[in-house]
Formats: structure tokens, C-alpha cells, sequence
């Protein structure tokens, strides 16, 4: 084929700042263009205003960026993102496109995907190519977790995806880099307004549990909103976050945000410190890639602990407050040298 | 107001186990449930039915012992249950399932005039695509309104409904205009439990069921050959082996000690980065 094959990547723009999840997906989409002959990664940015970040797309590994400029479109409302940007799809023809598996992504992607009667492979946390056949494949998880689904989409364009958030790993910015920034001009044409938003309430802390190296998770046996303030402290001496199960968010002691597990976020931390938590499996699929588990329950027949790489049998409530003492210690420790 | 609601029936994802030994999942004796999302968008069309009278038809696409799931929804007080069933939907990835479940909303239209609102549940904990939702509302061309967990009000008059819908970035309030489709998140309401009348009546419930000519669907658009998408390896993933318990009711000091002690002997790299602020005490 004599056309260049593009790889295109939403750049999602969250309160005017790009989400991480999109430099993740121009890192991967850089990876996979390696492999394939002819290709360039196009970054896709909406809005107006965003010459910086259309800037950083290229900094982040874009050999284009293709800034839908308009009015319109500065604000994530589904029915002008699709419009405006099916008919870029059909205008530039791309031969994947990934999109960051935020809710925003799955919803935008789902509905892209259906009006352009392509594939979408939903939230993966594996991608491929296969050089030979210039296919894609997309691995997910299915079954609660319980299954990996290796999935292609050979006879339609383009194959696309949404891919999880804190999945792939991003190229640092090189400022050394250049790149062609083609601007569309968009007017969205007059439609018919199906959803209005009256109020945006942005999360209210800086909840960061997909990026955190270090997560303390609190469960029921936590027994209260006072009892996550020493995970709280734990957390903090790690330069973490804190984390929950869904038993502790229904009891109304922390907020949903910070929910692990299958109706939560899915998270794979360095470390995760799981605290009273029994680990059931709607929680474990959340948690189960962390590098380093580390459980911390009274009962020492928990399931937890049978995915735990390192156990405590004890009460949280002692345990953990001994734990950031004896850490705190030994950073107080002056350096050696 | 007449109301579809698309159920899944699925296996309990909870119960799903893994043979170590030959490496099948093992679902033999797993219950098939409906989706949880969908019991929610149950819950709101008894909670319609009772506040407007409204209309409420229940549809799953699916193998015959759906059927099942179906009476289930039916003892929520529902009016009617269609099995959507046919051997070509077989395969069918989302794509295929939006263009058959958006034939047979067209054909409930057809047969009572008109469709006002569609529910579907966030997401379906097997496949967990949360892509069904969507892909019925573009090709109905209704209004979408995903991710909705609360419900402020419905205004018939200006065909208009007030919800709160979550999203990563936080929480939108939003007006969504009628004809919609609405996908549901857990926390919005408790499903009941059926009464005994109810509950009665599903048992004596026989489903209609619809075939794709029924439906008016080219069959060439459902089922495997109306997939995009292919199934091409379906992978095991290595079982996370438990470590030791290191410590059983120590003392909280010597716990946290021998916690501490058992770090150390990872060296995973990421490990090391992590923790370096914690080793050189420059935090
Ligand atoms: C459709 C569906 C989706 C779900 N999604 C999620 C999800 O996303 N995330 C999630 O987490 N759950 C989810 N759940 C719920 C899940 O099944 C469990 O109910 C939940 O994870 C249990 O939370 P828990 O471990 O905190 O509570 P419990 O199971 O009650 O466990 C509490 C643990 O604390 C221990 N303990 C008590 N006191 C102490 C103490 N002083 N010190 C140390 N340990 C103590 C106890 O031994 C026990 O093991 C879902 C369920 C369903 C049906
Ligand atoms: N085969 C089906 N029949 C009816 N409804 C379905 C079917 N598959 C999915 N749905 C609906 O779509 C929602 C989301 O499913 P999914 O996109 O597969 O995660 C489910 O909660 C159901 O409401």
C-alpha cells in the first residue's frame, strides 16, 4: 500500500490539561509504528486554545498532531465530539485508533466506533502488531479477570481501542522534536441538542490512586472514617495514596473515588498495603498486578492472603501505626556519607 | 411513557474458578445471574411503572435459557419480557448486539408507537465492554446519557430528564432530551426483592421470543459474521502465588519489623525506585 498508515491517539483534555493516559498511548503508538513499515502516530487534539498541548503531543512522540480547532468543541460533550470527529476518521482514514479507557473514552470510543461500523476492542492492557498481517492485537481481561481475550480486527478500519489508564508507559517529553501540526478549522454543524450540561463538579481532592507508586487500602475492618486517617499518615510517608474496598466506600467512610476492584479503579501500585481487607475476588481484580502485596488482617484464613506476597496477621490498628513509626524512624536516620 | 430495558444474563463472575490442572475455566455449576448494573435498571422501571404508569418491556439477546433471566425481571412488576434468540447471533461481538437489540427496540416502536427511553446497565461483568449501552444510542440516534447515578427528574411535558452522571473528571449534571438511553451504575438505587404476587406470576411468565426475521435484521450483520472484532486467543493468566504469612500475632513493633525486613529482600527495581527517598531519607 502506498498510503502512510496512521496511528491515531485521542489526546484527552481534562479541565485544559492533557490526561497522562494519552502520552501512554503515543508511547505505545510510537512502539508499534516502529514496527510497522510506513506508518506515522497522529496525536488528536479538540478544542481551541490548545496549542501547548498540541505542542507536547509532538514532544510526547508524535510524528503529527491533528488539532480540531473549534469553538464547540472545547468541552467533552458526546454527540459534537462523535460528529466532528467521525468525519475527521473518514476525512484522514487512520489505520487504529486508540483511545485511553477513561469512562469519557469508553463512552466516546463506544459510539465512534458504532457510527463507523469498525471494531472496538474495550479496555485493553495489551497491545501488539503482527508485521506480517499489519494487524493489531488487542489483549484484555474478561471473566471478572479471570481470562486474558487476545482479540483483532482484521477486515475493518479503523481497528480500534480503548486502553486502561497507568497501563503503558509514556516517553518523556524531548523538546528536541518536531513534527507537522495540521489545524482543522471545525464548525460544528447545527444539531440537534440532546444532552445539556448545567454543572460540572470536578472530584473534589486530587485522588491520584492510578499513578500512585504506593497504595494503603482500607476495608470494613478499618471500622470507621477516623481509622483511614493513619492510612492516611502511612500513605503520605510513602509518597501514596490511599485506596479502599467497596464495603468501606457503602459504609459512606471514604469517598467512591477511591473504590479498588471491579465497580472501582484497577490499579497496579509498586507496593499495595491491603488493611482489613478480606479480598474477595471483585476486589482482588482490581489490585492483583500490584508488584508487591502486602496484607495486614486479623484473620489469618483471608483470602487476601492467598494472593499476598508478604502477611501480617494482626490488628491494623496497631499494626499500621508501629509500621510508620518505625518507618519514619528510619528516615529521620541521617544519610550515610 | 413505554420504557426498554436490556438485561444480560451472565455467569456469576464470582463463582467462575480456574483448573489449575487442565486450564479451563470452570463453569460448570456456576448460576447464571442477571448483570447487576441491569437488576438497578430493573429497579428504576418498577419505580416508573409505579410513579407514571409507564410501560416496561424487558429484552435480552440471548440463548434460550434466558428465558430464565427474563422471568426473573418479570417478578420486578414488569409488563412484558422478549427473548431475542436465534442461532445466527451466535459470535456476536458489540457490534453485532447493538444492531440486533436496536432492530428489536425498532420493532417494539413499530408495535406500540413509540419508544421513550432505553436503559442498559454501565457494563456487563463477563465481557465488561460497557460498549452495548452506547452503540444502541447511536443507532437509535436517541440522546445518551451514560454513567447515570442519580435520577432527578423525569419531565414528561418537555420530554426532558434531570440525572447526575459520573465521569473520571467528576460529576456532570445534565439534561437529556427524549427519546433517550440511559446506562445505569450500581449505586443508584437497591433492587427489591420481588412480592409474592409478582413472584407468581414470573413462574406462570412465558416470554415471547423474536428470530432475526422477526426482528427484520439482515443476517448478515448479526452473529460472527457481522463482528469486526475476533476472539483469537483466550489466555489463562498465571495465578498470583500467596507468600508467606511472616508474622501471626506479634507484637505490633516486631510485626512491622519483620514487614519491614521482608521488603528488603525485594529487589524489583520499581521497588528500589519507590522506596529510594525512604533508604536515603530525603523525603
Ligand atoms: C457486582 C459487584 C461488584 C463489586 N465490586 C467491588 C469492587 O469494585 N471493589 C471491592 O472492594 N468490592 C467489590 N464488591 C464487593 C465484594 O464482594 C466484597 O463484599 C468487598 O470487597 C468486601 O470488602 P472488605 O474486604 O473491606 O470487607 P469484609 O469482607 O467484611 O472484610 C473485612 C476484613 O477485615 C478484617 N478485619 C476486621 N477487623 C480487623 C482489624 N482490626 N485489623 C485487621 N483486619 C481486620 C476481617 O478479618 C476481614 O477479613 C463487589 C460486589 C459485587 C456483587
Ligand atoms: N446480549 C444482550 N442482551 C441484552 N442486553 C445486553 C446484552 N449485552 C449487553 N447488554 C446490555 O448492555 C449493557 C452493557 O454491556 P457491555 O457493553 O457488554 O458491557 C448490559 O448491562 C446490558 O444492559
Amino acid at each position: 500500500m502506498m498510503e502512510n498508515k496512521r496511528i491515531f491517539v485521542l489526546v484527552e483534555v481534562v479541565n485544559d490539561q492533557p490526561h497522562p493516559v494519552s502520552w501512554e498511548l503515543i508511547g505505545k503508538a510510537r512502539e508499534i509504528a516502529s514496527k510497522l513499515e510506513g506508518s506515522e502516530v497522529w496525536g488528536i487534539v479538540l478544542g481551541k486554545d490548545r496549542d501547548q498541548i498540541c505542542n507536547e503531543a509532538i514532544y510526547r512522540g508524535a510524528n503529527k498532531v491533528l488539532y480540531v480547532k473549534g469553538e464547540d468543541l472545547n468541552d467533552y460533550i458526546n454527540y459534537k465530539y462523535r460528529k466532528a470527529i467521525v468525519e475527521m476518521v473518514r476525512k484522514y482514514k487512520p489505520w487504529a485508533f486508540l483511545v485511553g479507557a477513561t469512562l469519557e473514552g469508553r463512552e466516546l470510543a463506544g459510539t465512534i466506533a458504532t457510527e463507523l461500523k469498525t471494531g472496538l476492542t474495550a479496555d485493553c492492557t495489551g497491545l501488539d502488531i503482527i508485521p506480517d498481517k499489519e494487524l493489531l492485537e488487542m489483549t484484555r481481561p474478561t471473566f471478572g479477570g479471570n481470562l486474558m481475550a487476545t482479540i483483532m480486527c482484521p477486515e475493518h478500519l479503523p481497528q480500534m481501542a480503548t486502553i486502561r489508564p497507568g497501563v503503558m508507559r509514556e516517553m518523556p517529553p524531548d523538546k528536541s522534536r518536531t513534527g507537522e501540526i495540521i489545524v482543522e478549522d471545525y464548525t460544528l454543524p447545527s444539531l440537534e441538542p440532546l444532552i445539556e450540561v448545567l454543572e460540572r463538579t470536578p472530584v473534589t481532592s486530587k485522588v491520584n490512586l492510578q499513578y500512585a507508586p504506593v497504595v494503603v487500602s482500607g476495608g470494613k475492618g478499618v471500622g470507621g472514617p477516623e481509622g483511614f486517617k493513619q492510612l492516611r499518615e502511612l500513605a503520605n510517608l510513602l509518597g501514596g495514596e490511599i485506596g479502599a474496598s467497596r464495603a468501606a466506600v457503602k459504609q459512606g467512610w471514604i469517598s467512591d473515588e477511591y473504590q479498588v476492584g471491579q465497580t472501582g479503579k484497577t490499579i497496579h501500585p509498586v507496593i499495595y498495603i491491603a488493611c482489613g481487607i478480606s479480598g474477595a475476588i471483585q476486589h482482588l481484580v482490581g489490585m492483583k498486578e500490584s508488584n508487591i502485596i502486602i496484607a495486614i488482617n486479623t484473620d489469618e484464613n483471608a483470602p487476601i492472603f492467598g494472593i499476598s506476597d508478604i502477611g501480617i496477621v494482626g490488628d491494623l490498628n496497631k499494626v499500621v501505626p508501629a509500621l510508620t513509626q518505625k518507618l519514619k524512624a528510619l528516615l529521620s536516620k541521617p544519610k550515610a556519607g | 411513557m413505554n420504557v426498554v430495558i436490556c438485561i444480560k444474563q451472565i455467569p456469576d463472575t464470582t463463582n467462575v474458578r480456574i483448573d489449575r490442572k487442565t486450564n479451563n475455566l470452570v463453569r460448570e455449576g456456576v448460576p447464571s445471574i442477571i448483570n447487576a448494573d441491569d437488576l438497578r435498571a430493573l429497579e428504576l422501571g418498577a419505580k416508573f411503572k409505579e410513579e407514571f404508569g409507564a410501560k416496561i418491556y424487558v429484552i435480552t439477546m440471548g440463548p434460550p435459557q434466558a428465558k430464565e433471566a427474563l422471568k426473573d425481571a418479570i417478578a420486578f412488576g414488569l409488563d412484558e419480557a422478549i427473548l431475542i434468540s436465534d442461532r445466527v447471533f451466535a459470535g456476536s461481538d458489540t457490534l453485532a448486539t447493538t444492531y440486533v437489540l436496536s432492530q428489536s427496540i425498532k420493532k417494539i416502536e413499530e408495535e406500540t408507537g413509540h419508544v421513550d427511553l432505553v436503559l442498559t446497565g454501565k457494563q456487563a461483568a463477563d465481557g465488561d465492554t460497557g460498549q452495548v449501552g452506547p452503540g444502541i444510542a447511536t443507532r437509535l440516534n436517541f440522546a445518551l446519557g451514560a454513567y447515570i447515578m442519580k435520577l432527578d427528574e423525569i419531565d414528561l411535558k418537555n420530554q426532558v430528564i434531570s440525572a447526575i452522571r459520573r465521569l473520571d473528571r467528576g460529576f456532570e449534571k445534565v439534561k437529556i432530551k427524549m427519546p433517550a438511553l440511559l446506562t445505569i451504575m450500581s449505586d443508584i438505587n437497591e433492587p427489591r426483592y420481588p412480592d409474592l404476587p409478582n413472584l407468581i406470576h414470573s413462574i406462570k411468565y412465558e416470554p415471547r421470543v423474536w428470530n432475526y426475521k422477526d426482528i427484520d435484521a439482515d443476517s448478515k450483520k448479526c452473529g460472527f459474521f457481522g463482528s469486526p472484532t475476533q476472539v483469537v486467543r483466550a489466555n489463562i493468566p498465571p495465578a498470583r502465588k500467596g507468600g508467606d504469612i511472616v508474622s501471626k500475632n506479634d507484637d505490633p513493633n516486631i510485626a512491622a519489623d519483620k514487614l519491614i525486613e521482608a521488603l528488603k529482600k525485594f529487589k524489583n527495581a520499581r521497588l528500589i525506585e519507590t522506596l529510594r527517598p525512604l533508604i536515603e531519607g530525603d523525603l
